[in-house]
């Protein structure tokens, strides 16, 4: 590009660092600063209280079962759905979409659908009154059920977002050239040996960012749960809302907010270093 | 619903699979695509089915008394309607500014080389390690002061934010894959840079944004956290549906659930060519 033309591309991003700095870079500041002011003068007051609170080590404790039961669930779930679909000929169109569907919808949608199948008079408890498992309507989702609503949560989740890694997944598997895996075949290798040493690997890169991706929003968990067990089932995000929204403590708020972002970049570091993508090992 | 999934498809397809491998096969994707269409029905169902149709038990799985009574009955109670709108607004508001500001970043990245590219896309990138929608929490104050507060234009601006990396990235590619020379022969026929952009690059670039523009709106018309915390009186139907969730029956919940579902479950199938470019390009 001609040198004349230099201050062209400043002028063209300029609008969105403005933007991204003061919608994202400044409240991340004040974030960190809202939850190191406490009401009480110390440093750490904020952290005490959020600390001390009965629903702390509770949200802790759930927020990190869940992703480390949701997460997992949902890559071995988008693996398996991309290898079918690479079988697949005739209407092969016609399942990825369906199969992307939950891709559009949100958590609170999501938790609603399945409130509709969970719910006390709803279509699981039908199947299983018909069945005859069953005498009556069953609760699962109160407060004395916590296993079934922990599994219901984790249905709801994997139903709702596991499009995403899905689409990640899929888009990687087009870049891994056809010929690895016909080689393979010559030399006979068996398709669990060809996917093991050849399609895994290569997927690495891809498997990397779902992971980032779906780990990151797995810890800002919120609207399924509360839409599916109401506040039976404390979350971080949730908690946050709660001090934000109801105790209008934004100290506390900001805590956890800042509690939350410490974990995501950790797991972010983590993806990073423990699925390092050597260029010399891509095709 | 489910007569699309239970066509037989015994035609070969192009790969061949051999038999028993082919009816394992297709049972794995009529058990997926089961598993993701169900809840959506059920929704509905329950949406149309109203009060009645909430409690009947037990329940028969075949539609049965369905009617657009109780779905315009939610649509009538007070509150609704206007959160429908204002996430329209929001959402749209949303599609401009993401596009509006994305699309000139991605294409300086996509056309020029010069300092600090790598400090801008290192700022787009670092955006995905950080839970997005927690950022609203300090905003309460800043936007109460400038009057942003509990406003559709405000949830906008944080929304913008979610979708803003992405339309960068993915404009990015879609500048990439114009050959430069388009331009450069515009140039040599008279046109300024900007008519060139205008008459070569935007015509063959605008499905491409379109694409980019849906999934702005699809990340809007979703959000919760920010939307329920940065509104009070002018929610957006996610915020709406979030705060009186406790409160109300279930077959409004129901309602709102599948008036959430449907604009994604359309616009996902529009975008449904461009998914999978601009999602291998977004994670990458």
């Amino acid at each position: 590009m001609p040198t004349r033309a230099n201050w062209i591309p400043y002028a063209l991003i300029a609008p969105s660092v403005v933007f991204l700095g003061a919608l994202f870079i400044v409240p991340l500041v004040q974030t960190i600063w809202l939850s190191f002011s406490s009401d009480d003068g110390t440093l750490l007051g904020n952290y005490a209280r959020m600390a001390g609170d009965l629903n702390f080590s509770v949200a802790i404790r759930n927020t990190f079962m869940l992703t480390l039961v949701v997460v997992p669930l949902q890559v071995a779930l988008a693996i398996g759905m991309a290898l079918m679909i690479s079988k697949v000929g005739k209407g092969r169109d016609l399942i990825l979409w369906v199969f992307t569907i939950p891709l559009g919808i949100s958590d609170l949608a999501a938790g609603l659908a399945w409130l509709a199948i969970l719910q006390n008079s709803g279509y699981l408890n039908s199947a299983l009154y018909g069945l005859g498992l069953i005498q009556g309507q069953t609760g699962w989702l109160s407060q004395e059920t916590p296993v079934t609503l922990f599994i219901g949560i984790v249905l709801a989740e994997v139903w709702r977002a596991t499009a995403i890694v899905l689409v990640i997944v899929i888009a990687g598997l087009q870049l891994i050239p056809k010929e690895f895996s016909e080689a393979a075949e010559i030399f006979g290798a068996k398709p669990w040996t060809r996917f093991c040493k050849i399609t895994l690997p290569l997927l690495k890169p891809s498997l990397q960012s779902a992971l980032i991706l779906r780990t990151v929003l797995a810890f800002e968990v919120f609207a399924v749960v509360y839409a599916l067990g109401g506040t039976n089932f404390p979350v971080l995000a949730g908690e946050a809302y709660n001090w934000q929204n109801i105790n209008q403590n934004y100290g506390v708020a900001a805590a956890y907010a800042v509690l939350i972002m410490a974990i995501s970049i950790a797991a972010t570091v983590f993806y990073l270093r423990v699925l390092r993508v050597r260029p010399e090992q891509l095709p | 619903m489910t007569s699309v999934t239970a066509t037989p498809i015994v035609k070969p397809s192009g790969i061949s699979v051999p038999g028993a491998r082919r009816l394992l096969l297709w049972t794995g994707i009529i058990a997926v695509l089961a598993w993701v269409l169900l809840p959506i029905y059920f929704v509905a169902l329950g949406a149309f089915g109203g009060r009645l149709g909430v409690f009947r038990w037990p329940k028969s799985i075949w539609p049965s008394d369905l009617s657009a009574a109780s779905m315009l009955q939610f649509l009538n109670i007070e509150g609704v309607f206007g959160a429908l709108m204002n996430s329209f607004i929001a959402a749209g508001f949303t599609v401009l500014f993401s596009v509006l500001l994305g699309a000139p970043a991605g294409y300086a990245l996509a056309r020029y080389s010069f300092k600090g590219q790598t400090a801008f896309r290192l700022l787009v990138l670092l955006t995905r390690a950080f839970p997005l929608a927690i950022l609203a929490l300090p905003l309460t104050v800043s936007f109460i002061r400038l009057g942003l507060y509990d406003t559709a234009f405000g949830v906008s601006l944080i929304h913008t934010v979610l979708a803003l990396p992405f339309a960068v990235l993915v404009t990015q590619s879609l500048f990439m894959g114009i050959p430069r020379e388009y331009e450069e022969a515009a140039w040599v026929f008279g046109c300024t840079r900007f008519q060139a952009f205008l008459r070569v690059v935007m015509p063959l670039a605008l499905p491409g944004l379109a694409a980019t523009a849906i999934f702005a709106f699809v990340i809007s018309w979703n959000e919760v956290f920010a939307a329920s915390i940065l509104t009070v009186r002018e929610r957006t139907l996610t915020a709406y549906l979030l705060k009186v969730l406790s409160e109300s029956p279930l077959h409004y919940r129901f309602a709102g659930g599948f008036i959430l579902i449907i604009p994604s479950v359309l616009f996902i199938f529009a975008v449904r060519r461009y998914l999978f470019a601009v999602w291998g390009i977004a994670s990458k």
